[in-house]
C-alpha cells in the first residue's frame, strides 16, 4: 500500500504534536505536548508510561481516531486522515472488539469486505491469516466460544488481513493473565518477523515493552511527553532465554528508572490535575474526535 | 442443546405445581357447595371447550379470528415501529418530532382508544382490531429497535472508522445486527400486547365469532364455564405466539447471551 513516490522511508512521522481537551469545570487539559517521533519501516516501537501520560491518545492520533490540536501526524508519508482512508494501518484494541454475530472467519473477513476485495482473494487471505494466528480449527466458532487470548488472536488476524503497512496495538494483552500474555508476546514477534510489518505498541508493562521492541518510548504525564527513547539491542529472535539474559534485565532496569525519573513530587502514578486517566481521555477523544 | 430429559427435569417443579393446583381446584369444588358462576370446576371448563357448539359459542373458530386480528396488528405495529425507529436513528430532527408523539400514543389507554378505532375502521371489520393491536405493538418495537440501532459500543464504531467504513457499511454490518436481539425482545413484548389489543377491541363490538365477544356474551348469560374456556384459549394463543418468537430467536441469534443462557 506504500506509494513508490513516497519521499520518506518512515512509516510514522509525528512532529510538534500537541493535544488538549476541554474538560468541563476544569478548563483545558493538555494531554500531549511537543511530541516528535519518527518510526522507520519494520520497527517495533512501544509507548510506555503511567496512566494519564497520553500514550493511548498518541496511538489514536496516529490512527486518525482523534485530531491533534497542533502539529502534524504523517503515516506512510501521507497525512494521517488520508492514510486511514487508504487503510494503511490495522488496529488492535485492549478489548478484542469482535462482532458476536460473526464467527471467527467472518470477523477476520470484515475489513476485506469493506475494502471490496473479491471473494476468492478474500477467502485465501482469511485462510492464510487463520494459519498465521493458529486458529484454523476454530474458523467456524463464535467469539463467545473462545478464550480471551484466542479472541485477541482473531482481532490480530483481522487487523493484518488487508496487509496494512502499520499495526497499531493499544494494550492488546492488558486483560490477559501473565502466562497467556507471554505466549502472545512471542506470537506477535513471530508475526512481526514473518510479515515485516511496522508495529506501534502501547503498554504499561515494562517486561513486555522490552521483550518486544526495537525501541521503547518512555512517556511522562502532565503534560504527556516522550521523555526518553530507549534502544533495545537484544538479539533476535527473542526467546524464553532472552527473558533470562543479563542484558534484558539491564534494559528493564533502564526503562524502569526512566519511568521513575518523572514520578517525583510525591505524586502517585494515577490521577492528574484534572483527576483524569487514559480511559477518561479516550472517552473524551471518542466523543470529541469522531462526532 | 439439552436433551428432552433435561427439559423435563428443569420444568418438573412447575408441572407438579400446575397439576396439583388444578387437582386441588377440582377436588375442592366437588366437595364444597359453590355456584358455578363464581368458579366453575376445571372439568366443566374442559367440557365447555368441546361442547359449546350448540350454545352458539364457537370457541375454536373464534380463536382463529382473534389470532388473525392479533397477527395482523403484530405485522402492522412491527412495520411502523421499525420504520419510525429507522427514521429517528437516522435524523435527530425526526426523533425530536416523532418521539414525543410516540410516547403520547403509547400513553393512550387502549380501553379509551378501542371504541374510536372501531368507529373509524368499522366495528365489524377485523381491521379495527388489528389497528388497536398495532397501536399497542408499535411502542415496544420502536423503542427496542431504536436502542439496538443507537446503543452500539463506541469501540465497534471506532473499529469501523479505522477501516474507513462508509456510513452505509456501519449501518448494515454493525447497527442492524446489533439491533436484532433488541428487535426480538420487542417482538416478545409486542406479541402478548397484540392479543390483549385484539380482545379488548372485540369487547367494544364486532362479529360474534371472536374470543372477546364470547367472553362478553357468555358472561352476560352467566355461562361462566364458557367465559373461562375462552380466556384459557386466548392465553394459549398468546403463549403459542410467544413461543414462536422464542423459536425464531434461537435460529436468528444463537450467539446472543440470552439465547445461550436458556440452553444451559
Amino acid at each position: 500500500m506504500t506509494s513508490a513516490s513516497s519521499p520518506t522511508p518512515s512509516v510514522v512521522d509525528i512532529s510538534g504534536v500537541t493535544k488538549t481537551f476541554d474538560v468541563p469545570g476544569h478548563g483545558t487539559m493538555t494531554a500531549l505536548e511537543g511530541i516528535n517521533l519518527t518510526i522507520g519501516r519494520g520497527e517495533f516501537v512501544s509507548l510506555i508510561g503511567p496512566s494519564g501520560c497520553g500514550k493511548s491518545t498518541l496511538l489514536r492520533l496516529i490512527g486518525d481516531l482523534t485530531d491533534p490540536t497542533a502539529g502534524t501526524v504523517a503515516v506512510n508519508g501521507k497525512p494521517a486522515p488520508q492514510a486511514r482512508v487508504d487503510r494503511d494501518y490495522g488496529i488492535v484494541f485492549q478489548a478484542p472488539v469482535l462482532f458476536d454475530w460473526r464467527n471467527v472467519e467472518e470477523n477476520v473477513r470484515l475489513p476485506l469486505e469493506l475494502a471490496r476485495i473479491d471473494k476468492a482473494a478474500r477467502e485465501a487471505r482469511v485462510t492464510e491469516m487463520l494459519e498465521l494466528v493458529e486458529l484454523t480449527d476454530f474458523r467456524r466458532h463464535h467469539p463467545y466460544q473462545l478464550s480471551g487470548g484466542m479472541q485477541q488472536r482473531v482481532s490480530i488476524a483481522r487487523a493484518l488481513s488487508f496487509e496494512p503497512a502499520l499495526l497499531l496495538m493499544d494494550e492488546p494483552f492488558g486483560a490477559l493473565d501473565e502466562m497467556t500474555r507471554e505466549r502472545m508476546n512471542s506470537e506477535v514477534l513471530g508475526i512481526w518477523a514473518q510479515t515485516g510489518i511496522t508495529v506501534v505498541f502501547v503498554t504499561h508493562s515494562i517486561p513486555e515493552a522490552v521483550f518486544l521492541s526495537s525501541r521503547v518510548a518512555v512517556m511522562s504525564p502532565r503534560p504527556g511527553r516522550i521523555s526518553r527513547l530507549v534502544n533495545i539491542d537484544l538479539p533476535r529472535p527473542r526467546t524464553v532465554e532472552t527473558r533470562e539474559s543479563r542484558r534484558y534485565f539491564e534494559l528493564v532496569t533502564e526503562v524502569r528508572e526512566a519511568l521513575r525519573g518523572h514520578e517525583g513530587g510525591g505524586e502517585g502514578i494515577t490521577g492528574g490535575e484534572a483527576g483524569l486517566d487514559d480511559a477518561a481521555l479516550e472517552r473524551m477523544a471518542a466523543e470529541g474526535g469522531i462526532g | 442443546m439439552r436433551r428432552p430429559l433435561g427439559w423435563a427435569r428443569r420444568n418438573l417443579p412447575a408441572i407438579i405445581v400446575f397439576v396439583a393446583f388444578i387437582s386441588a381446584w377440582q377436588i375442592a369444588l366437588s366437595n364444597i357447595e359453590t355456584r358455578a358462576f363464581i368458579l366453575p370446576a376445571p372439568s366443566s371448563i374442559v367440557n365447555a371447550l368441546f361442547e359449546n357448539w350448540e350454545a352458539g359459542y364457537q370457541i375454536w373458530p373464534a380463536a382463529q379470528v382473534t389470532f388473525q386480528e392479533a397477527a395482523g396488528g403484530m405485522v402492522i405495529g412491527t412495520i411502523v415501529g421499525v420504520l419510525v425507529a429507522l427514521l429517528i436513528s437516522r435524523w435527530r430532527l425526526a426523533g425530536d418530532i416523532a418521539l414525543p408523539v410516540a410516547v403520547a400514543i403509547s400513553a393512550i389507554p387502549v380501553i379509551a382508544f378501542a371504541p374510536i378505532a372501531n368507529n373509524w375502521f368499522g366495528v365489524l371489520s377485523p381491521t379495527s382490531k388489528m389497528v388497536i393491536a398495532a397501536v399497542l405493538v408499535f411502542f415496544p418495537i420502536m423503542i427496542n429497535v431504536l436502542r439496538g440501532l443507537t446503543e452500539v459500543p463506541p469501540s465497534s464504531i471506532e473499529l469501523m472508522r479505522s477501516y474507513a467504513a462508509a456510513p452505509s457499511a456501519v449501518f448494515w454490518k454493525v447497527r442492524v445486527p446489533n439491533a436484532l436481539p433488541y428487535f426480538l425482545t420487542g417482538l416478545k413484548v409486542g406479541v402478548t400486547l397484540a392479543l390483549i389489543g385484539a380482545v379488548v377491541g372485540e369487547y367494544f363490538g364486532g362479529l360474534t365469532v371472536a374470543l372477546g365477544r364470547i367472553v362478553v356474551s357468555s358472561a352476560s348469560t352467566l355461562a361462566f364455564e364458557i367465559t373461562w374456556a375462552a380466556i384459557i384459549v386466548a392465553s394459549v394463543v398468546g403463549i403459542a405466539m410467544y413461543l414462536l418468537i422464542v423459536a425464531v430467536e434461537r435460529v436468528a441469534i444463537p450467539w446472543h447471551p440470552e439465547v445461550r443462557g436458556e440452553q444451559r
